[in-house]
């Protein structure tokens, strides 16, 4: 019955192209709703059925079965895509209101179409096990999310943002192929993940293991895999670069869980392997954010900082797994599998409120805002929230993840032995070190985009969004705020899913206490605030207020707009330190002696992804250089071509004679 | 018991703090010093002044004192006296209380950048790269003293400290070093910054305060006087043992404060400021003798065997 209905919505997609422009949202929302009534239902019975997995046979190929087998793994990643598509699709109302004009029925059916096709295969990817369905709904994701990055199609940048994921997308898929075959070829079972626990069980996991990670890691965007991000990102419309970057990249990291839970055997290396590119991700992934000017560029650098949060829990469980310290592994697990969640809400909240800044502004570049929170102040709020959570700060959700994955290793690093320890230092150096860039780098955007005075004629004509466009933030805001304040509720129920990884070990009801303890410092904390703001009213009630221009050390005539401090100028302190990383070249013109009136001067500085440019640009420039020399028997003349052939036949010929083939 | 009594110590600690800083600093330079309260009373009289917004600034910028004065006091709760625990404890406070204090710290970046002044801009930006940098440093030490006192809270780290091993004496002393030093950075006091150059290019924090007056300004001064004496406790920790009866305690807390404030009024009398480029890798060194702590610690808790 069900099922029944999941196919009829599948079906009923195909109405958006046929209803008029005014209706489309309406009925992608409505079959939106219904179809995540319909998966959170067997998300959430999962839990209440006490049974560990649902199975529902959903279609049959060629007498192929293939079912919907929805586990604690599963239903846990399709909460979470519920809730970010869902905010994602109400915040698209909004958003794409600017673009009605411009844009006809039929793009926005595609559109739609798209959006509603990524969340549904979101969901199949994450509770398809047979290998050729899984295979299919990867690629149904991918193609889905190719439509909606380039829905500005008319924008040239656009399309080649597109078709650069495009083929990255591919590249990974050609490695899950691979491994999938490569693992039913060798054990002689089906193509998918049941045939895995097989092959882990006779093979030594690593290279197979690697082979996946590659495939999954291009979609989570661990560096050095991450290029496609910072391109598909800013291209792609606010509400698509939410959900991409709140779930759709979360799907990468499902795979490799996936996988992980196959896996019983040799898992230290797997787990330092995971550790340490995870962290190489988050350290770089915000140190090259802080370098970026684009603010979707820049949140897409953190999703690739906070994957590598996500991956330092999950490296650090498998390493509490492998080395037998069960605290590590349930708080790794834990922690990683809580920061998934919390990303997918303070990303998106992010990326919509930087839409909610575009859309006003009409550009990207932070160099060129400025003073927002007074014309726009609920989005500054909720950017402000986004940003005090992604920087992992109390009394957000970011702070909880964290909070367990440090707990974990502080437990650890007291049981461990001299490999554990030295393997627990470096992900908790790094994890400081992660929190702390964050932290500068959000101090940065936040005052940069609304604090001060404007930068541009743009930034002084922005205005308060709607409603609507400010209600997901709204929904997306509170859950951060619970999560933060109450993260009991939402641990507990998370155990079931460390469980997969860690055998019977989960995180014991004994740790509810601490937690409650840091809420009770939570109210105490806001109770301080407010009660220092009411004796501050009565303090300035006594003496009075008076307004006046910012102290510019006796000096008044310069204008705040220009003498302000820019992002260029916040970042260049981190960048004399790591400009390997940030890759910043700056050009400027300077004074020469003999100006005695001097001429007009300039200055620009630009980052380049440094991981793009060794990886993809050098080579393939090097290639297309090589095959360049090879073009020059391409002349166009017949005769010519004509000779060639002759050569090739004298050539045989020769290599006949002389018995050669 | 000692948590109450240290608590009121503190508070009357932190008042007496920067007049101890100015009269050493007064004597070593031959100057006549001041009345130990005078620091108090220039802040009593902020109390009593207009405050001045300027029109640049949004509610942030209100917000931002009140934030980081309440972040500070509540850092205040976590500490442990001695054996006693502080207000609130339980495993893995010590972390708690870094992010505590930085989220106050974020509020104060975002209040200085929030005037659109250049100079506020520059004293925010080093306030972040400092904290960012000095922040393993603390965490390094956190861990090494969790490893060698086998607990991960702040009061059961401190007080095993004393009992397990007599080798732990071997780190307290560099531990004590780095914990001086990083008080220092996270005040904004020598060598980092001088609070008396008076040349806002080249100050920290007391340039990101420029704009802030009157009641604001107060609780600032004063957050930064209470974070002196919440660093100077945890310095006690480490070298009071818990076992002792309460009024020796307090004796040797109230000394290793005064102490402790004799000891920045000479470091900062006699010590030449950092040349300001030179921070980064200054505060990078005591990350580094924090590891050095690290793997002493693994070879005291026997983990790491040379032979």
């Amino acid at each position: 019955m069900d099922i029944l209905l999941l196919k009829f919505l599948l079906l009923f997609s195909l109405a958006l192209f046929f209803v008029s422009k005014k209706y489309q949202h309406a009925l992608a929302f409505g079959i939106q709703i219904v179809l995540i009534a319909l998966t959170s239902y067997w998300a959430v019975n999962t839990w209440l059925s006490d049974t560990p997995e649902q199975i529902l046979s959903f279609l049959s190929i060629y007498g192929h079965p293939v079912n919907l087998r929805i586990d604690y793994l599963a239903s846990f990643f399709i909460l979470v895509v519920n809730f970010t598509m869902l905010t994602g699709m109400m915040y698209a109302k909004g958003y794409l209101k600017a673009y009605f004009e411009k844009k006809n029925q039929m793009e926005f059916g595609l559109h739609y179409f798209s959006f509603l096709w990524l969340h549904i295969s979101m969901i199949l990817v994450c509770s398809i096990h047979d290998g050729y369905g899984f295979l299919m709904t990867w690629e149904l994701m991918s193609l889905a999310s190719f439509f909606l990055v380039i829905f500005e199609s008319e924008n040239k940048e656009t399309i080649k943002a597109g078709i650069k994921y495009l083929i990255q997308m591919h590249i990974g898929f050609a490695f899950l192929l691979i491994a999938f075959l490569y693992a039913s070829a060798s054990s002689n079972t089906g193509l998918g993940f049941d045939g895995l626990a097989l092959y882990f069980s006779n093979h030594a996991p690593m290279p197979l293991f690697l082979l996946f990670f590659i495939g999954f890691g291009i979609k989570a965007g661990f560096i050095p895999l991450h290029t496609w991000l910072p391109h598909a990102h800013p291209a792609a419309p606010s509400h698509v670069s939410g959900v991409m970057s709140g779930v759709m990249i979360k799907i990468g990291i499902y795979g490799i869980l996936r996988v992980l839970t196959y896996i019983h055997s040799d898992l230290l290396p797997i787990g330092v392997f995971i550790l340490f590119i995870s962290l190489g991700s988050g350290i770089l992934g915000v140190t090259i954010a802080i370098a970026q000017h684009d603010i979707k560029r820049l949140l897409a650098y953190h999703s690739i900082e906070n994957i590598g949060i996500i991956g330092i829990g999950i490296g650090i469980g498998i390493i509490g797994l492998a080395l037998h310290i069960p605290i590590l592994a349930v708080f790794g697990f834990a922690g990683g599998l809580l920061h998934i969640l919390n990303h997918s809400l303070f990303k998106s909240l992010l990326f919509y409120a930087a839409g909610n800044v575009y859309q006003q502004t009409h550009t990207r570049n932070i160099e060129e805002l400025g003073g927002l929170i007074k014309k726009m102040p609920k989005t500054a709020i909720l950017f402000l929230l986004g940003s005090l959570a992604i920087s992992g700060l109390p009394p957000f959700n970011g702070f909880i993840s964290e909070f367990l994955i440090y707990f974990g290793m502080f437990k650890g690093l007291l049981v461990g032995d001299l490999h554990a320890d030295i393997l627990i230092l470096a992900g908790f150096l790094s994890l400081v070190l992660i929190g702390g860039l964050a932290v500068f780098c959000f101090t940065k955007v936040f005052s940069i985009i609304f604090l001060g005075t404007p930068r541009s004629e743009k930034a002084k004509h922005a205005n308060e969004v709607s409603n609507s466009m400010l209600l997901p933030k709204l929904f997306i805001g509170l859950l951060i705020v619970a999560i933060g304040f109450v993260p009991t509720l939402f641990i507990q129920p998370l155990n079931e899913v460390v469980k997969l990884f860690t055998g019977d070990l989960a995180i014991p009801v004994s740790i509810n206490p601490l937690f409650y303890k840091i809420a009770v410092v939570y109210l105490l904390f806001v109770g301080l605030i407010i009660g220092l703001w009411l004796l501050r009213k009565r303090q300035q009630r006594k003496y009075d207020i008076k307004t006046g221009p910012t102290w510019g050390c006796a000096y008044e005539g310069a204008d705040p707009a220009i003498t302000q401090y820019t992002a260029s100028s916040y970042a260049d302190n981190l960048r004399e330190f790591s400009n390997l990383a940030m890759n910043i070249h700056a050009h400027k013109v300077e004074f020469e002696e003999t100006e005695i009136f001097p001429s007009e001067k300039e200055f620009a500085s630009h980052s380049s992804d440094i991981f793009e440019e060794n990886l993809i640009k050098h080579p393939t420039n090097r290639l297309l250089a090589y095959l360049e020399k090879i073009a020059v028997f391409q002349t166009g003349k017949l005769q010519h071509y004509l000779l060639y052939a002759l050569i090739f036949i004298f050539i045989i010929f020769l290599l006949t004679v002389f018995k050669v083939i | 018991m000692m948590t109450v009594i240290g608590i009121i110590l503190t508070l009357i600690l932190s008042v007496l703090f920067p007049g101890i800083i100015a009269i050493t600093k007064a004597k070593v330079s031959g100057r006549k010093p001041p009345f130990i309260l005078q620091p108090l009373f220039d802040i009593l009289r902020l109390f009593r002044k207009t405050t001045i917004y300027s029109t640049t600034t949004s509610f942030i910028f209100q917000l931002a004192p009140l934030v980081y004065f309440a972040s500070v006091i509540i850092a205040l709760l976590f500490i442990p006296f001695f054996g006693d625990t502080g207000v609130f404890s339980f495993e893995g406070d010590f972390v708690f209380f870094a992010y505590l204090l930085a989220f106050g710290k974020f509020f104060m970046i975002i209040g200085a950048m929030d005037t659109g002044s250049s100079f506020e801009g520059m004293g925010a930006n080093r306030e972040a790269f400092y904290s960012l940098l000095v922040e393993p440093a603390y965490f390094l030490l956190m861990g090494s003293l969790a490893l060698l006192s086998n607990h991960i809270s702040f009061a059961d780290l401190f007080s095993a400290l004393h009992f397990n091993t007599d080798l732990a004496y071997l780190v307290i002393p560099v531990s004590v070093y780095v914990f001086l030093f990083i008080t220092m950075v996270e005040n904004s006091r020598m060598p980092v910054d001088d609070p008396k150059t008076h040349l806002e290019l080249t100050m920290v924090h007391e340039v990101m305060v420029l704009d802030n007056s009157a009641f604001d300004l107060a609780l600032i001064h004063i957050a930064g006087w209470l974070k002196f004496v919440i660093y100077g406790t945890l310095i006690a920790n480490f070298l009071i043992n818990g076992q002792e009866s309460i009024l020796l305690k307090s004796l040797e807390f109230v000394g290793i404060n005064i102490f402790f404030a004799i000891l920045i009024g000479a470091v900062e009398s006699f010590r030449a400021r950092n040349k300001l480029a030179k921070n980064p890798q200054w505060i990078i060194m005591l990350s580094a003798l924090a590891i050095i702590v690290f793997i002493t610690t693994l070879i005291i808790t026997s983990k790491l065997i040379l032979n």
